[in-house]
């Protein structure tokens, strides 16, 4: 399965939909992704995993780029997800102090901290 | 002599193969079902790490996993031919384009590796480095009553 990346406005946030496999072959793509974001001006990203299979280190290192770059805007980058095999990658590295991590897009759209 | 031995070259799009694999003999081999999300991302962390060494080092060699069916264990090796500098000495070996950024990705995919997995052994040498990691396994017809 490849990667697949959908992105829509709500409000002042850009939610970038991800589905399928981040690893060391598609992470480039999401890569792009988050760069042209920013580069457009959207500083305040909201990462939906819901649909992620799988997450390696690859793609932990692209998440964190995307949130260095949005802060270098005073912007944000929030995530969605509520699967335990991809919060628990999240865990292990103890990024799940570095990004805030919401259950519902709607929740992550309406966070504000 | 491994179960199954895989060799691929140091592609990224060429990992995923690799998981899809090491999943597959770890079911038959009787490992958890629980636990072959472990297996899947450990050697896919191993192999991404390989393939990352070999590119940085212009090696063409192909990567190496073996996947060995032992007696209540189940094991994986992955193998890499890239020159390694020696634990604590200076980083980057000839070729090493950016020091700083390889060495950094390639620690953060160690750290999944030994967050995920309880044995596992990693050793380098002149000639390469080798990760070797091992989960428990029961085989079928030894299933526990």
């Amino acid at each position: 399965m490849d990667l697949s990346l959908s992105t829509r406005t709500v409000g002042d946030r850009t939610v970038v939909e991800v589905g399928g496999e981040i690893d060391v072959y598609t992470a480039p793509k999401l890569r792009e992704q988050l760069v042209e974001l920013v580069n457009d001006g959207n500083f305040h990203l909201v990462v939906d995993m819901e649909g992620v299979d799988f997450l390696d280190s690859t793609g932990l290192g692209v998440l964190v780029g995307g949130l260095k770059r949005v802060r270098a805007h005073e912007g944000s980058l929030r995530l969605v997800c509520n699967q335990e095999r991809i919060l628990k990658i999240f865990r292990i590295t103890g990024l799940t102090k570095v990004f805030p991590i919401h259950t519902s897009v709607e929740d992550a759209v309406a966070a504000t901290d | 002599m491994a179960t199954v031995e895989l060799r691929f070259s140091a592609l990224p799009e060429h990992v995923r193969t690799a998981r899809l694999v090491a999943a597959a003999v770890a079911r038959r081999a009787g490992v958890d079902e629980a636990v072959l999300d472990e297996v899947r991302l450990a050697v896919g962390e191993a192999c991404s790490r390989a393939v990352g060494l070999h590119q940085s080092s212009g090696i063409s060699a192909p990567v190496r996993v073996m996947l060995t069916e032992e007696e209540k264990q189940f094991s994986i090796e992955v193998g890499d031919e890239a020159p390694h500098a020696p634990i604590g000495g200076a980083p980057g070996g000839p070729g090493a384009a950016d020091p700083d950024a390889e060495t950094e990705e390639d620690e953060m995919g160690l750290a999944v590796i030994k967050g995920l997995v309880d044995d596992v052994e990693v050793s380098v040498g002149k000639d390469g480095g080798l990760i070797r990691m091992s989960w428990p396994a029961m085989p079928p017809g030894t299933l526990p009553a």
